[in-house]
């Protein structure tokens, strides 16, 4: 691949933002569609009646759509500010994420077709596919970011094919293990904030549970990924870095802390930090690559062959300072008006 | 069959399966809000119980319009690769700002639309059905300004590769842009006004709900009146462009053979791909001047462009006949309704027809559709790239089998869909309480 900027030019500085914003996009996308989907996978083990279940979609039914945007918003930072990467990271994973693309598809439509009908089994199969099929997506995620962490096959013209079943290498496995894990618990305490009675005590009984699975999780996953990725590299050359850890370890005892002392919001907001934490450890380790190249690191898409024109770079920059803030602005305030313990009025649909 | 025409039969099938849920999308949000509107502005409970009734219908609709547009983006990536690292620098971004100014609006508001009736007062309720109107409509600026690249590519240069960015100003600005703007909206308006007049029409025969039905037919009769006369208008100005901007496509949706001047249109056609198998009854000048507003204009033929830059003519033929056939039946129909509008009741055959008119809307939006994208072929971005050149170096087999997968789970959802909002149509406002768990 051509080199397309010079370092320390304008452009290389404004890929580097990009490539920021980048790895905040998807940090942001999998902290909240991450608590959606976690949700979706808990729902057959933890509602027992009606009352429950519509209580576990309605827990996430207003905020769902508006966090499966940041996926879109990831995806389309993508394609806009490294057209080559995209077109490499999409085409290579393709079977993952037609997958993806499907169930996240169903998953969308359970939310409102499984109301519309007063048949208990219409609303089992409904409820049967929500749980499938957020429960696959997190799966799904956790192979494909794995194997970018770990480094796709790639030639000198940057296109390869990464089938599924090369993807489902014990490493991507290992990484779709760790993210349904960590949904799961991020789900969980969405719904100590969410729910009352029974239901509640089961979600908390559930995190608690989940809880040290997830730290031993994380453990052997950053032992796996020492062994078996260049991610540390980064690390080994500026030590500094490691600072970074920092944030999901911090994540985790906090959400423990919170968590014990019936501190929900605060649980679950250490619960995001630690995704995000996480999220940038990975990015940090990949930089300046975007899509890493295994076995041959010289294929590797990076910032410097795979960004936009400065030009474009520029207007999206404009583009994202104007917008980002106020989408945070409208989010935050539809998760203060509506993410309440829900009472019985919240339960109709 | 090879990876091309699959991935091209993929795309058009997730576009197609797509666009049976944006128009409504479109229109029935801005009908919506102003149901609310009204209701805010007069306290008539009329209003809301509109709002919620065709509100819960176009939840439904939503639903699969969002779902199905993910896949969308995604495919760009996912089977057009080769397209996407060349035109990414322009196209790519224009989906990224779509999701960040539009998108993000329009998602995050649902919710808000749809679990905040006891929430918020009337006036923020009625804003946030505002919020969703304008954030769909202005999706559908941005993805017909990425749309207007690949029909009509301006503001860039050829550079490392692959077509930059010079201009952005050029590319938001895009003449061909716009005019699919002003004419794929309006069509959604007039969809979703045949959309309530056919539903209304079946309660009115029924007499349920007689002034909810009637307000509502009303409302709808007029909206499709002003928009069918306003997107027939508008297709005509659009029609004089091509004649500018994609010369092949013109001649093929006429199958126009001979570069001629005076050129006529003939009233009975029978095309082909090599020219016509019959044509007969011309109309001198008239095809001039459709392209040219002028009837002595030079009307470029299809045997003045190579072969392997012709358009498949046969169906851009056909699918532009399709859409003005229906287009002029439109006018007919709203302009009869919107005049018996008060009385319709006595015309009980009219008022049976009228549910079955629901689905020429969409077909003639679908026909539109594939005279735009077929027409451009063998471009995928007119003039600058092939569309076989854009497709993924995946493997067929790959592409066979999620094509294969994807139309089974679209037409299973599509049809549940449907069938649901049928259910809920039928159903009428009366029982507008929550359903309880």
């Amino acid at each position: 691949m051509t080199t397309l900027m010079e370092t320390g030019s304008l452009h290389y500085y404004l890929a580097m933002i990009w490539f920021i914003l980048w790895g905040v996009l998807w940090a942001v996308y999998f902290i909240l569609d991450g608590f959606d989907l976690g949700v979706g996978t808990l729902l057959p083990f933890l509602a027992r009646t009606e009352t429950e279940k519509r209580a576990m979609f309605n827990a996430t039914g207003p905020f769902w759509d508006g966090n499966e945007v940041w996926l879109i918003a990831a995806g389309g930072v993508t394609f806009a500010a490294f057209p080559y990467a995209y077109a490499q990271m999409f085409s290579g994973l393709y079977m993952a994420l037609m997958l993806l693309l499907f169930t996240l598809i169903v998953r969308g439509v359970s939310f409102e077709f499984r109301s519309k009908v007063e048949s208990p089994a219409w609303k089992k199969i409904w409820d049967t596919a929500h749980a499938v099929c957020s429960f696959l997506p997190a799966l799904l995620l956790g192979v494909a970011f794995a194997n970018i962490f770990q480094g796709i096959p790639l030639d000198e013209t940057g296109f390869s094919q990464a089938g599924l079943f090369g993807l489902l290498n014990p490493y991507g496995i290992a990484g779709g293990i760790l993210f349904v894990t960590i949904f799961m618990m991020h789900g969980a305490l969405w719904l100590c904030i969410r729910t009352t009675g029974e239901l509640k005590q089961r979600a908390e009984n559930v995190a608690t549970k989940l809880w040290p699975g997830v730290v031993i999780l994380t453990v052997l996953f950053l032992a796996y990924t020492a062994m078996s990725t260049q991610l540390f590299a980064n690390y080994m050359v500026y030590p500094i870095l490691f600072v970074i850890l920092l944030l999901p370890v911090a994540g985790l005892v906090l959400m423990r802390t919170y968590l014990g002392a019936g501190k929900y919001w605060m649980a679950w907001a250490s619960s995001c930090l630690y995704i995000g934490g996480t999220a940038l450890f990975g990015v940090t380790g990949i930089f300046p690559a975007i899509i890493p190249s295994n076995p041959n690191p010289a294929h590797s898409l990076t910032i410097m062959n795979s960004a936009s024109s400065a030009l474009t770079l520029e207007i999206m920059l404009v583009v994202a300072v104007i917008f980002v803030p106020l989408v945070i602005g409208y989010q935050s305030w539809v998760y203060k008006h509506f993410a309440t313990a829900m009472t019985e009025d919240d339960l109709h649909y | 069959m090879d990876v091309l025409m699959l991935s091209r039969l993929q795309f058009a099938a997730a576009t197609m399966f797509h666009f049976i849920f944006v128009p409504l999308t479109l229109g029935l949000s801005v009908l919506i809000a102003c149901m609310e509107t009204a209701y805010v502005r007069t306290g008539n409970e009329v209003y809301k119980k509109m709002a919620k009734f065709w509100g819960k219908l176009f939840l439904v609709n939503f639903a699969l319009g969002v779902v199905t547009g993910i896949t969308l983006e995604f495919q760009f990536g996912t089977n057009w690769s080769r397209y996407s690292a060349y035109v990414g620098d322009i196209f790519g971004s224009l989906l990224a700002i779509e999701a960040t100014a539009a998108f993000f609006l329009e998602s995050t508001f649902i919710g808000v639309w749809h679990f905040g009736w006891d929430k918020l007062s009337p006036k923020a309720h009625a804003t946030t059905a505002w919020l969703v109107a304008g954030a769909s409509n202005l999706s559908a600026i941005w993805i017909l300004i990425a749309n207007g690249f690949m029909q009509n590519p301006v503001g860039y240069v050829l550079r490392n590769g692959r077509a930059e960015l010079t201009d952005f100003w050029a590319v938001i600005t895009n003449k061909y842009a716009w005019l699919e703007f002003f004419h794929v909206v309006p069509a959604s308006l007039l969809l979703a006004g045949f959309f309530i007049v056919g539903i209304s029409a079946w309660h009115l025969l029924r007499k349920n709900n007689t002034e909810f039905f009637q307000k509502s037919f009303n409302l709808g009769i007029s909206v499709a009146l002003v928009f069918a006369l306003f997107t027939a208008f508008e297709g005509h100005i659009h029609g004089n462009n091509l004649s500018d901007t994609q010369p092949a496509k013109l001649a093929a949706m006429e199958s126009h053979w001979e570069t001629q001047t005076q050129a006529p249109m003939y009233l009975l056609v029978i095309p082909g791909e090599d020219g016509n198998v019959l044509q007969a009854l011309p109309l001198p000048g008239v095809l001039s001047f459709l392209a040219y507003n002028d009837f002595n204009a030079e009307v470029k033929g299809l045997n003045d462009f190579p072969k392997e830059d012709r358009p498949p003519v046969v169906l851009s033929f056909l699918s532009f006949r399709l859409m003005v056939g229906l287009g002029t039946l439109f006018i007919l129909v709203a302009a009869f309704g919107f005049l018996v509008r008060s009385k319709v009741h006595n015309y009980p055959l009219f008022l049976k027809a009228l549910p079955f008119c629901i689905p020429l809307p969409y077909i003639a939006l679908w026909a539109g559709w594939t005279l735009t994208e077929v027409g451009r072929q063998p471009w995928i971005v007119y003039g600058l790239m092939r569309t076989s050149d854009a497709v993924s170096p995946v493997g067929g087999a790959e592409v066979g089998f999620t094509l294969v997968l994807m139309t089974l789970l679209y037409a299973l959802l599509g049809a549940v869909g449907i069938w649901l909002m049928v259910k809920l149509a039928k159903k009428g406002p009366e029982d507008n309480t929550p359903i309880q768990v």
